[in-house]
């Protein structure tokens, strides 16, 4: 049964990480890294239960945490870009090219 | 007992010191005056250390002052014996009578306080020196010596000559040095010590005679440059573009004679080698001759004086080379009175003809300049080998010295005599020049006597010139007992003894000199169309001294001309084109690089993240895999 | 057939609808609504692994909280900005089709293979009662185990905080100095 966590976990995640690398509106982008912090949180919780300790539920609390303290800075930088420059694409912040 | 012996070294030091920081914020007179009195109270400091020497009780002391590197013998340590006494006691005291006259001398320069500076610095340097406990410190002192000569010579350097003099000046010696400095590496390597104890007390124990032969020939490579013989004299001259207080200082009584010193106080190891003493008497005679016949041609004031120093500074190495190292040491004593009398003298006159110093543009001065005139021409005396004066009795003695050794060394003694005539002629051929006959002067010059300030140190030094004889005469050999602990060990050549040789020997080298004045007073104390067709009688031998041999033409061309070119080579070829093409060629190849590589800098952070993803799945499947097995 | 299966294939099944949602919807509304579905299934998946407590939060933070903020800022930004979906950069598309389609090789590879331990040390059945996440459990250990990592997030939400004030509120000061 934890296989099948596992791969759920697997399947969300790599999900997750196309859509980072398809997408270009920083808000969609931003979702799909909570989506993969989604996928870590599921295994540590399937992986946590198949060792018989509640370890991985307290990790997942963690990440929970930090997750939201990253939403809370990384959506100001957002807004904060939006507010300069009147756009969410991504694509248009290349000016630091060679 | 001599503790405070550093002094001697650190109040000149002092005063460079503060003139270089502060100088610019005195009035002119007082920078002068500050830095004589540096220099004055290093003489007095000298004097009260000295007085164990006078009296007989002194003993040869070595005072470490600070440990550098003690494992090779390098410490600073002063080493206080009769010798370095008598070089501390001259430069001392010949340097606060040349302060004192450049105070004069140096009236409304610009640059006075720096002048000043520079002088202080010097006396520190050769006190250094010559106080120097062991080669290492030596050398320190020999460099830093001809550091100040060179900013000295060229302390006038806005002129093009004085820069160039510098700069020849500053080549050649160092052509001197690198030989001074292989010499060193030998001894170390030989004795695995510089120190003076560590070196020469075991000089004649343990050193073959090869060994000895290699650094004596080496330390006279050195001293040749320094002490400005043959073949590395030609500097010498042209220093004469530094103002004359320098000259009478650096180049005609103290720094010099720092070559004559070096082989004096290296004695132990000359002895060792009779091939090494052989060719510094040999190359001091070469030196003594040619450099004399040069002065009898030349029609610059100050030149003459300098090839006269470059003449009796063979005197004294044919002197030490003989082995007879107080005779040298003598010589360079009564030398560095009468000859800083000469230059302070020309000084004088130069001053007096607003800066003129063609000779054939002087004559009659002695009207106008009395003082001058009187003490130059006890100078032209001494330095004539006149008796009783100073330069009679130390010349007399290489001369005994030379004779009494015999075999080559006879040769010698009759160079050394055709010499003693040479300089007497030409000594008397300047003096009758400058202070006789009738006026030369070009339009508008007015002769005067320099102030107080400068005729002073005139009178102290001939009165210096007169007595300073009477040191070491065949009648009292004061200054031969003073010197003894300081050559003890050393087997030494003596002028003979008894009477009879004495008064011969004498005889012929007074008769020399009387010669040589005679003809110069009988072939020039005449209207100048006389004295000119009698040089004119001279042909091509007349000009070949004029132009001292166009030595500096032949030098020019065999060592400076293939310097240049090889120099031009590597600037404009190798470095321009090969080391510049590989430099080059690197910063092309990084650009192109650079080039490439800059394609893969999009700007899009989704380019980036792809490598990233792609990235982490390598390492991913790798650690998996790795997990599997 | 057991009950914990049968949750599992529904709410695997929506979390993925979810996370597609995220990816495709040209709408960000969509895509929060997406990504709100995947974070509920979790949710329930969670309290299937008795994880009551994660679950709890997932929902009272993850689904109201975060997602709050997120719609807040996309009502902000705009709500009709409706994304071009053609890719402008290229051979990107390309990169990502070649990375998934390695990704789910591989994975394929494994479940073949079938050498691979996603757990090594699982042995046998999950023993329900050591894993049994209540608020007690979960709180007992916080508090003594953890307690100094416990003491760091405060630290870090107080300085996320404060970032975000920044952020937001130098900028607008300089703004106006302009």
């Amino acid at each position: 049964m934890t296989d099948w966590y596992m791969l759920l976990a697997a399947a969300l995640f790599t999900i997750g990480a196309m859509g980072i690398l398809v997408r270009r509106n920083a808000l969609v982008m931003f979702m799909c890294v909570e989506l993969m912090l989604n996928a870590v949180n599921l295994t540590l919780v399937s992986a946590g239960r198949a060792l018989g300790s509640l370890d991985g539920q307290l990790a997942t609390f963690f990440v929970l945490v930090v997750a939201a303290a990253e939403v809370v800075i990384g959506l100001a930088i957002i807004v904060a870009i939006f507010r300069h420059r009147d756009t969410a694409s991504v694509d248009e912040l290349s000016e630091l090219k060679g | 007992m001599s503790d405070f012996l550093w002094l001697v070294i650190a109040l000149p030091l002092a005063g460079a010191l503060f003139l270089h920081f502060f100088g610019r914020y005195l009035r002119e007179p007082l920078a002068g005056v500050f830095a004589t009195l540096a220099i004055g109270a290093a003489f007095v400091v000298a004097v009260v250390a000295a007085v164990p020497f006078f009296a007989g009780t002194g003993e040869a002391e070595h005072l470490v002052i600070w440990e550098w590197m003690p494992a090779v013998g390098a410490t600073f340590e002063l080493q206080w014996d009769p010798l370095s006494a008598l070089m501390t006691l001259v430069v001392t005291g010949v340097g606060t009578l040349i302060h004192l006259f450049a105070i004069g001398y140096m009236h409304g320069d610009e640059r006075f306080h720096r002048f000043f500076t520079y002088l202080n610095l010097f006396a520190a340097s050769m006190l250094t020196l010559v106080l120097a406990g062991n080669y290492a410190m030596l050398f320190i002192g020999w460099e830093l010596v001809g550091l100040c000569s060179y900013l000295l010579i060229g302390f006038w350097f806005t002129r093009p000559s004085a820069a160039a003099a510098a700069k020849k000046a500053f080549v050649v010696n160092r052509i001197g040095d690198l030989g001074f400095l292989i010499g060193l590496m030998v001894m170390f390597a030989t004795f695995g010590t510089l120190s003076f104890e560590g070196v020469l007390g075991r000089a004649a124990t343990e050193l073959t005679v090869g060994t000895a032969t290699a650094i004596g020939l080496l330390f006279l490579v050195g001293a040749a440059g320094k002490s400005a013989q043959v073949p590395l004299y030609v500097w010498l001259p042209d220093a004469m573009e530094g103002p004359t207080p320098v000259s009478a200082l650096i180049h005609a009584a103290t720094m010099v004679t720092a070559g004559v010193y070096v082989v004096a106080r290296s004695s132990p190891i000359y002895v060792e080698s009779p091939i090494a003493s052989g060719t510094v008497a040999v190359i001091g005679a070469i030196t003594a001759l040619w450099a004399a016949s040069i002065a009898i041609g030349q029609r610059d004031i100050k030149k003459v004086l300098a090839y006269s120093t470059v003449s009796q500074l063979g005197y004294m190495f044919m002197g030490v080379g003989a082995t007879a190292y107080v005779a040298g040491v003598f010589h360079l004593m009564t030398h560095a009175f009468f000859k800083a009398l000469l230059f302070l003298g020309a000084g004088s006159v130069i001053h007096a003809m607003s800066d003129e110093q063609d000779m054939y543009k002087m004559g009659g001065l002695a009207k106008r300049m009395p003082i001058t005139a009187t003490t130059m021409g006890i100078a032209t005396l001494a330095i004539a080998g006149i008796p009783p004066l100073a330069g009679f009795w130390s010349k007399d003695e290489i001369l005994g010295a030379l004779f009494e050794r015999g075999g080559i060394y006879s040769a010698l003694w009759v160079v050394g005599l055709i010499g003693a005539l040479m300089t007497a002629f030409y000594m008397t051929r300047q003096w009758v020049l400058v202070f006789a006959g009738r006026p030369r002067w070009d339009e508008g010059v007015e002769p005067h006597e320099s102030p107080a300030v400068m005729t002073l140190p005139l009178m102290a030094l001939a009165v210096l010139s007169v007595v300073a004889g009477f040191v070491n005469t065949p009648f009292r050999f004061t200054l031969e007992h003073f010197l003894e602990p300081a050559f003890h060990g050393v087997e030494m050549q003596h002028a003979p003894e008894g009477w009879g040789m004495f008064l011969v020997l004498a005889g012929l080298s007074t008769l020399a000199g009387v010669a040589g004045v005679a003809a110069g007073w009988l072939a020039y104390n005449r209207p100048p169309e006389v004295w000119r067709r009698f040089q004119e009688g001279f042909g091509r031998l007349w000009t070949a001294w004029e132009q001292a041999y166009r030595i500096d033409d032949l030098y020019g061309a065999v060592v400076v001309a293939p310097g240049r070119r090889l120099a031009e080579f590597s600037a404009f070829q190798f470095d321009q084109k090969v080391v510049d093409g590989a430099v080059n060629g690197v910063g092309a190849l990084v650009y192109r690089l650079g080039s490439a590589l800059r394609m893969l800098q999009t700007g899009y952070v989704r380019n980036y993240g792809a490598g990233f993803a792609a990235g982490l799945l390598v390492v991913a499947i790798w650690l998996v895999v790795r997990g599997m097995s | 057939m057991t009950v914990e299966v049968v949750i599992f294939v529904l709410m695997g099944l929506t979390a993925l609808g979810g996370a597609i949602t995220v990816v495709m919807a040209r709408n960000p509304v969509y895509s929060g609504l997406g990504l709100l579905g995947t974070m509920l299934s979790l949710a329930v998946i969670y309290v299937s692994q008795l994880a009551h407590f994660v679950a709890a939060i997932q929902v009272i933070v993850y689904a109201g909280a975060v997602m709050t903020l997120f719609l807040f800022v996309i009502m902000m930004i705009g709500v009709d900005v409706a994304e071009d979906t053609a890719e402008n950069l290229p051979r990107q598309r390309l990169v990502v089709g070649v990375l998934a389609a390695a990704v789910v090789g591989f994975a394929v590879y494994l479940g073949v293979s079938q050498g691979f331990d996603w757990v090594p040390a699982a042995s046998g059945e999950p023993v329900a009662e050591a894993t049994n996440g209540t608020v007690q459990a979960i709180g007992e250990r916080l508090f003594s185990t953890w307690v100094l990592a416990f003491e760091a997030t405060a630290l870090l939400l107080t300085v996320a905080a404060a970032g975000a004030i920044a952020l937001a509120y130098f900028r607008r000061r300089r703004a106006v100095r302009e």
